[in-house]
């Protein structure tokens, strides 16, 4: 599944990223690469974009952007 | 000692205090500019230390060092290129693993490191424990902890650096192990080996590692500049290929993860994480601000605080304010040659006209140092991602940005506001097809000034429906504004770059005073600098437009035989009076100004003791002329008041005459002229059009001289009801033309070198000045010759253009275009 599907509240860890160049690159930057855990926190009020929590940080993203990011759930933290 | 001078760069992370270590640095002596080429704010500074002068340039705030954002290019390339003495690499103390990530590409672009772990008290406050000592020994290069908010830190960092340059430091980097990609390196850094001009400027790992990444610059580079430049690129696709298919994984995620893995061992061995995990403060805090329901209330609460804050009550202020201004305005005519009866001199008139532009803009200074000071407070307690957050769904649709949020509450979202602030806050939207939509649509944004316009028509052809048809004006531009967004996006702005919107959401800080009010000084100052000088300059070009070639001798011959009819009549009536003698000759004229004089300090003097002391100071400068104005019961100064007042009114009118005469013959009358077979479709009219040209300067002239092409016929007529005797054919639908087109109406000087600025192009502000003239005649076109095709009244046409546009702005949204998929590719 991809991390656009996840709801607030849920955890998971990334198993690929499906995109390369700019997104890629940019998400690789932002620590969001495979093997890495991180937690949904909210969505937007307009549902679009959602925010996640990878280590400590905050990141907001595009559920577009999101659907890149290939995920397994993981039990509640 | 190598040179005297020291370059520091300042590298680091969004959000981890870097402008506040630059300005603890450098104190006051900051000095902005752009980095050649890209619209990238440069800041540099100064100090001394050692009898050395520093210079410290404060790079763009990064996550990384690739080449996929002119802020990261520009960053490498400084280093790159001018060779710091010492990088100063900052960090968010609380944040040390995803900080090291940019760390590690400093060092491997060979430049000598310094660890600057700022924000220690954050950190402590959250019960991160950093033995500072040991992250030094594991990365091999100085650390020095501080608090810059306080100012601590900030002499060891000052020693440090001097430490380094003087080479008083031993720096042995740590060199990150990239694993099962060490020979892939190696073999491409053999191809590079020869290349001895290359590697001058670029370190030999660093290239490899970026080659590997599949760097667009470095290629670019290897390309040009080594011999067997293809050859090596067709190698080193080769290679990525090879690497990706042994280990099943992209080259640049293998780096960007063994970054993160050496980073992960470093802090893990120097820093003590709390043991219970708390939810963060700024996390409780976002439940509130981005909650479905009350998170668009207080970013509506936000944005009426703003508007309210420094429009509202920076106008207020401007009330006290501008009486200085008026000030510098009396104070030049005083040192002018005085006007005559009818000549007023060119030097005077032009004197004039120079002062009167510049103050229209500096009255707006309170307005922007409260707008620039709310801004820095909205930048630095953390609140602009949120607002971004809130508003992204939206904007994106029309190929916006959630960061075009901001400068489109300052253009005018509603009504008043002011496209130069909105287009220079633009700087922030790291999306360049989205910045620069934002930038042309800002124009488009009801601004403070087109409310004159909208005030005086509405008054005339709405006076019943005022309420609606101000709603009307004010909500229209932004359903206009949605679609020509979505529609730029589309077409002229399809092939800029564009960013991904991945963005941090930072913790929320509580901004300092001094970061605020030395951010809206310095912003103050820069418009001052920079949009003054520029609209000083072009001011000079609208008054010789307006004042050539002028009036002809012949009809200044009519004028001095009118001037002459005038005089005589006054005399002759006042002939016998004692009087009579006084104003013979130059005395008339010093009468003339010496009226002008006390009405002109009688309407700014309010209060009875205010009055006596004004009358006291007239009478002192001239008894004769102030019992002419002031007769009681004299009954030859009552004459004489009498038939001096039919003067000065003659003289008035003559004055007013010759101004209409002069812009109706002046250039800038001729070119409005010749617009009227393309602007009759949208009814208007010759002096319409010279209304709108001149609003070139400022929108507020389009009244101004809608006054002075409208002459009133009885003293004290308003502009209002002259307009509507002068314009018998202009319905309510000419009038909603008119509006319409004052809605798009092309930036004015001021805001078109902020546009210049902001895109860093001549042409783009061209364009800028261009398209809204074009839809904003299509527009006026359609209501006008739509509206009169079928019979509409203006409230009906309103009505029409108004659904249509909300229609438009629906579709719009749905559509999606093309540039959607750029990002994925």
């Amino acid at each position: 599944m991809t991390l656009d599907e996840l709801k607030p509240g849920s955890a998971c860890r990334i198993k690929r990223l499906s995109v390369r160049n700019k997104l890629g690159q940019r998400l690789i930057d932002m620590g969001v690469y495979p093997g890495r855990q991180l937690n949904v926190v909210r969505n937007a009020p307009l549902e679009d974009p959602m925010e996640v929590e990878i280590d400590g940080y905050y990141v907001s993203l595009r559920h577009d952007e999101a659907r890149f990011i290939e995920v397994e759930r993981r039990e509640n933290r | 000692m190598k040179t005297d001078k020291i370059l520091v760069a300042l590298a680091g992370q969004p959000n981890c205090g870097k402008s506040t270590v630059f300005n603890a640095l450098t104190g006051a002596s900051q000095h902005v500019a752009n980095y050649p080429g890209v619209t990238v704010d440069k800041m540099t500074g100064r100090y001394k230390h050692d009898g050395h002068k520093v210079e410290v340039v404060d790079l763009p705030g990064t996550y990384s060092l690739t080449s996929y954002s002119p802020e990261e290019r520009v960053s490498r390339d400084f280093i790159l290129h001018e060779k710091p003495s010492v990088a100063v690499n900052i960090m968010d103390a609380s944040n040390l693993k995803r900080c090291l990530y940019l760390t590690f590409q400093l060092l491997e672009m060979n430049v000598p490191v310094i660890l600057n772990l700022n924000m220690m008290d954050v950190a402590e406050g959250r019960g991160i424990i950093i033995d500072h000592e040991r992250l030094s020994r594991l990365l091999g290069i100085p650390v020095v902890p501080s608090v810059m908010t306080s100012g601590s830190g900030k002499r060891a960092l000052i020693d440090t650096i001097g430490d380094v340059f003087q080479g008083r430091r031993t720096v042995r980097p740590v060199r990150i192990d990239y694993k099962e990609m060490e020979p892939f390196f190696r073999e491409i850094e053999k191809h590079l080996a020869s290349e001895k001009e290359l590697l001058e400027n670029y370190p030999a790992r660093w290239l490899a590692i970026k080659l590997m990444e599949g760097d667009e610059e470095a290629r670019r580079l290897i390309g040009e500049k080594h011999a067997n430049g293809s050859t090596l690129l067709a190698f080193v696709e080769k290679h990525r290929g090879a690497f990706e298919e042994q280990y099943e994984n992209a080259p640049e995620m293998h780096i960007g993860r063994r970054r993160y893995e050496v980073a992960e061992e470093i802090s893990r061995s120097s820093v003590q994480l709390p043991a219970d995990k708390k939810k963060p403060l700024s996390d409780r805090i976002d439940g509130w601000v981005c909650h479905r329901i009350l998170g668009p209330v207080i970013l509506l609460g936000m944005i009426w605080l703003l508007y309210y804050l420094a429009i509202v009550q920076g106008y207020n202020i401007t009330n006290y304010t501008w009486p200085l201004l008026a000030k510098l305005r009396s104070l030049t005519e005083a040192v002018m040659p005085a006007p005559g009866f009818i000549e007023i001199p060119l030097i005077r008139a032009f004197a004039l006209w120079f002062v009167d532009s510049i103050n229209a803009l500096l009255n707006y200074i309170p307005i922007f140092f409260i707008l620039f000071g709310l801004i820095a407070i909205l930048e630095d307690s953390g609140y602009m991602p949120r607002m971004a957050f809130i508003m992204d769904r939206l904007f994106s649709r029309y190929g916006l940005h959630g960061q075009s949020t901001l400068p489109m509450v300052l253009g005018g979202i509603y009504v008043g506001g002011c496209a130069v602030p909105g287009v220079m806050s633009c700087k922030g939207i790291p999306d360049e097809r989205s910045r620069m939509a934002t930038i042309f649509i800002i124009p488009l944004l009801n601004c403070l000034a087109k409310v004159p316009l909208y005030v005086l028509l509405i008054n005339i052809y709405f006076a019943q429906h005022k309420a609606l048809a101000m709603f009307f004006i004010s909500t229209i531009s932004l359903l206009l504004v949605l679609p020509v967004s979505k529609i730029l996006t589309m077409t002229v702005l399809k092939n800029k770059e564009t960013a991904p919107f991945v963005m941090e959401m930072p913790p929320y800080h509580f901004p300092t005073i001094r970061g605020v009010l030395g951010r809206a000084v310095e912003r103050v100052w820069l418009f001052i600098r920079k949009i003054i000088t520029i609209v000083a300059a072009l001011a000079v070009v609208i008054f010789v437009l307006l004042q050539f070639p002028g009036i002809s001798d012949e009809r200044m011959a009519h004028y001095t035989a009118e001037k002459e009819k005038a005089t005589n009549t006054f005399f002759s009536k006042i002939k016998g009076t004692d009087y009579a003698d006084q104003l013979a000759g130059e005395n008339l004229m010093g009468l003339i100004l010496y009226w002008n004089d006390y009405k002109n300090a009688k309407m700014l003097t309010k209060g009875k003791k205010a009055m006596a002391a004004l009358n006291e100071k007239f009478k002192a400068r001239n008894q004769a002329f102030f019992t002419i104005a002031q007769p009681g019961t004299d009954k030859a100064a009552k004459k004489v008041n009498r038939a001096f007042k039919k003067l000065f009114k003659a003289r008035k009118g003559l004055l007013r005459e010759m101004r209409k005469e002069r812009i109706d013959k002046s250039f800038l009358g001729r070119l409005g002229k010749m617009l009227v077979p393309a602007t009759q479709w949208a009814g208007f009219n010759w002096r319409v059009n010279v209304a709108l040209l001149s609003a070139f300067a400022a929108k507020e002239s389009s009244v101004a001289t809608l006054g002075a092409l409208y002459e009133p016929e009885e003293a004290g007529e308003a502009l209002e009801q002259r307009m509507a005797k002068g314009e018998e054919g202009f319905t309510p639908l000419h009038a909603l033309a008119l509006m319409m087109f004052m809605v798009l109406y092309p930036p004015c000087l001021a805001t078109s070198i902020a546009v210049k600025l902001q895109t860093g192009s001549v042409k783009w502000m061209l364009f800028s000045m261009a398209y809204p003239m074009l839809i904003g005649v299509a527009a006026a076109t359609l209501i006008f010759s739509g509206g009169s095709a079928l019979g509409l009244s203006g409230l009906q046409a309103m009505f029409a253009f108004y659904g249509l546009a909300l229609t438009v702005t629906i579709i719009m949204g749905f559509l999606k275009s093309e540039a959607d998929q750029m990002i994925k590719s």
